[in-house]
C-alpha cells in the first residue's frame, strides 16, 4: 500500500505540511478562515533544528503497538490504514507511550489524533505531500507490508 | 478441528482469539464469561463516571467481534475446575467442556484485608469491574461523602471519576504518598497536589482500625465520617484454576515467554499470569491493559502451533488526573537525571548505559520514543539523548537509523 516516505535532505522545514495538514482536517472550505489567529493540531508535525529537518507522521506500522494498546479499543487497522475512532478514545494517552515515532497527539478536545492518510477527508490523498514544495514527503508504494 | 477454550473474556482473552484467528480459521473457540458482557475496555468504568464515554462505547470490539471470530460465549458461567489430564473444564452448571488447547484469562479481583467492623458498613463497593462501576452509580448523591481506601491508580480513577458528582472524597492509604507503586515521593508530591486543588482530601500514612457504620476510626485516630465506602486496597490475581489442578503458580499463575504454564496444553495470560519482565529479568504480573493484550495474542499464536514470545515486556502506564498527564516505565535504578521544562518534570533512570525507567508529569508529549529506548535496549552511546531530554525527538537518532524510521515499511 502507498505510504508517507521522507527525505529528510530536501526538508526546508517551512512547515507547510502541518499547516496542509490542519487545513485539510478542519472540514472548511477556506483555509485563512480555518487557520487564522488559531492554535493548529497538524497529524503531522516537523522535528529538528537548523540544518536538519524531518515531518513525522503515522508509519502505518506492519504491527502497530497503539492498536494492541489501546484502552479503549479505539485504534484499529483496516486495509493497511491505521485509524482511529475519535467518539470512542478518552485521552489516555496509552498511543502515546507506546508508538516509537511518536506519531500520535492529542486533538483540540482532548482526544487523540492520527495521520490517516486523508483517505476520508476531501483530498483523498496526503494533503501534506500535495503541498510540500520540495518532495520532503512522499506518498507511494516501497514494500510489502500490509 | 482443534477445539480451544478460554476462560475469562476480558481484554486478554480478546487477545488470544485474534491470535488463535491469526494462524487457525478453522477451530472452535469457546469462551466462558462470568460477566454478562461482551468485551469492555476495563479501565474505561472511571471515564463512563465521570461522563467521558458511555456503555455502547466502552466496547472493546464492535458487535460482530465473536460472530466474526467464530466464538461461542457462554455469558454468567464460571469455570470450577480444570482436569489437565483428562483435557476438561468443569463450569458452575455441571457441564464439561473438552478441549485441546486452554487458555487462561481469569484476570483478578479486589484485595479486602479483614478490617474491623466492615460487615457494618451498609453501602460498600469495590471498583474493576462494569457492575462495580454501575453499583455504585445508583448510589450517587449530590451530598454524598465518599471515603476511598487506596491511593493506587484504581482509588484515585475512581476518585476523579465520581468527583462532580458526590459531595467530598477522602482518599486514605498506608503508604506515605498516593500511587505508591509507580511515583517516587517527589512526583508523587506533585499529583497528590493536583488532586487537591481538584477538592480530593488525603489521609495517608494511615489505614482504618475500625469501621462503625459510617464511621472510619484510623490508627492515627482521626475519624472520617462518611455514606459510601470504596475498597481500593489492591487486587489479587485468580490463579486457583490452575492452582488446585496441580500447576505451578507464584502471585500470578506462572508462564513461559510463550505463555504456557506448567501444565499441558494450557496456557495463561493478563492480570492472573506471572510472565517475564525484562525491566527486572524475571517473572512478575504486569497488571496493565496492553500487556494483557500482547501475552492474549501471543498465548493465541502458540496454541494454534505458533511459536511466539513475550520477551519484552515491561511495567508501564499512561494515566491522568484532572488534565495532568503521567507516564512511567520501566525499572527505577541507575542514576536518575531529572529535565524541568514548562509543562512539568521529566525523570530518567539511566543504568549501565541503559536507560531503564522514567517518570514524566504533565511532560509527556512523543514519549513513546523513550519507552522504544527501554524496551529495545537501545545503548545510549550510540545517539544523542541529552538532545531529547526535553522533549522527545527522532533527531537523536543517526541519519541511518531515521532513513529506515521514515522511509521504508515499519
Amino acid at each position: 500500500m502507498k505510504r508517507v516516505y521522507v527525505n529528510e535532505e530536501w526538508c526546508l522545514g517551512c512547515h507547510l505540511c502541518e499547516y496542509n495538514c490542519a487545513f485539510a482536517n478542519s472540514g472548511m472550505k477556506d483555509m485563512a478562515f480555518a487557520l487564522k489567529d488559531k492554535k493548529i493540531f497538524p497529524r503531522i508535525h516537523v522535528e529538528g533544528e537548523d540544518k536538519i529537518t524531518f515531518a513525522v507522521s503515522c508509519r502505518h506500522c506492519t504491527d502497530p503497538l497503539c492498536v494492541k494498546s489501546c484502552i479503549a479499543g479505539a485504534i484499529s487497522k483496516k486495509d493497511g490504514v491505521v485509524k482511529i475512532d475519535r467518539t470512542k478514545c478518552v485521552g489516555c494517552l496509552t498511543c502515546v507511550l507506546v508508538c516509537p515515532y511518536g506519531a500520535l497527539a492529542p486533538g483540540e478536545n482532548g482526544t487523540m489524533q492520527k495521520c490517516e492518510l486523508c483517505l476520508e477527508n476531501a483530498c483523498g490523498e496526503p494533503a501534506c505531500v500535495t503541498g510540500c514544495p520540495n518532495r520532503a514527503i512522499v506518498y507511494e508504494e516501497r514494500g510489502d507490508g500490509e | 478441528m482443534k477445539r480451544y477454550v478460554i476462560v475469562g473474556n476480558g481484554i486478554a482473552a480478546v487477545g488470544v482469539i485474534e491470535g488463535i484467528r491469526s494462524r487457525d480459521i478453522d477451530g472452535a473457540i469457546m469462551v466462558v464469561s462470568e460477566e454478562k458482557y461482551p468485551v469492555y475496555g476495563r479501565p474505561l468504568i472511571s471515564y463512563y463516571l465521570e461522563g467521558k464515554t458511555d456503555l455502547a462505547k466502552m466496547n472493546y470490539r464492535p458487535a460482530d467481534f465473536y460472530e466474526k471470530n467464530g466464538c461461542r460465549v457462554l455469558y454468567g458461567k464460571r469455570a470450577v475446575a480444570l482436569d489437565a489430564e483428562k483435557k476438561t473444564l468443569s463450569l458452575d452448571d455441571g457441564t464439561a467442556l473438552p478441549y485441546d488447547e486452554l487458555s487462561v484469562a481469569t484476570g483478578s479481583r479486589p484485595f479486602v484485608p479483614p478490617f474491623e467492623g466492615l460487615d457494618t458498613v451498609e453501602k460498600k463497593f469495590g471498583f474493576m469491574t462494569l457492575d462495580d462501576a454501575t453499583s455504585l452509580e445508583s448510589a450517587l448523591t449530590p451530598d454524598a461523602r465518599v471515603l476511598i481506601v487506596g491511593a493506587g491508580l484504581i482509588g484515585l480513577k475512581c476518585a476523579e471519576g465520581i468527583k462532580d458528582r458526590v459531595g467530598s472524597i477522602t482518599v486514605t492509604d498506608l503508604a506515605d504518598r498516593v500511587l505508591s507503586s509507580i511515583l517516587d515521593a517527589d512526583c508523587a508530591g506533585i499529583v497528590q497536589k493536583r488532586l487537591e486543588d481538584n477538592g480530593i482530601a488525603f489521609l495517608l500514612g494511615d489505614s482504618v482500625a475500625r469501621f462503625d457504620g459510617g464511621r472510619a476510626t484510623m490508627k492515627s485516630g482521626a475519624v472520617v465520617p462518611f455514606d459510601l465506602l470504596v475498597l481500593a486496597v489492591g487486587v489479587r490475581a485468580n490463579t486457583e484454576l490452575v492452582k488446585n489442578a496441580g500447576g505451578e503458580v507464584n502471585r500470578g499463575i506462572v508462564v513461559d515467554k510463550r505463555m504456557k504454564t506448567s501444565l499441558p496444553s494450557v496456557y495463561a495470560a493478563g492480570d492472573c499470569a506471572e510472565g517475564f519482565d525484562a525491566s527486572i529479568g524475571q517473572n512478575r504480573v504486569i497488571a496493565i491493559l496492553p500487556n494483557a493484550y500482547l501475552q492474549g495474542r501471543a498465548a493465541g499464536v502458540n496454541m494454534a502451533g505458533g511459536d511466539e514470545s513475550r520477551s519484552d515486556a515491561i511495567p508501564m502506564n499512561a494515566i491522568g488526573f484532572f488534565g495532568l498527564h503521567i507516564m512511567t516505565a520501566g525499572a527505577y535504578d541507575g542514576e536518575m537525571s531529572e529535565e524541568k521544562t514548562e509543562n512539568g518534570v521529566k525523570r530518567f533512570f539511566i543504568r549501565d548505559g541503559l536507560l531503564r525507567g522514567f517518570i514524566l508529569i504533565g511532560a509527556t508529549e512523543r514519549a513513546g520514543i523513550y519507552t522504544a529506548l527501554i524496551r529495545e535496549k537501545t545503548p545510549l552511546s550510540s545517539l544523542d539523548f541529552d538532545l531529547t531530554k526535553k522533549v522527545a525527538s527522532n533527531l537523536i537518532f543517526s541519519l541511518e537509523t531515521r532513513r529506515k524510521k521514515f522511509g521504508s515499511v515499519v
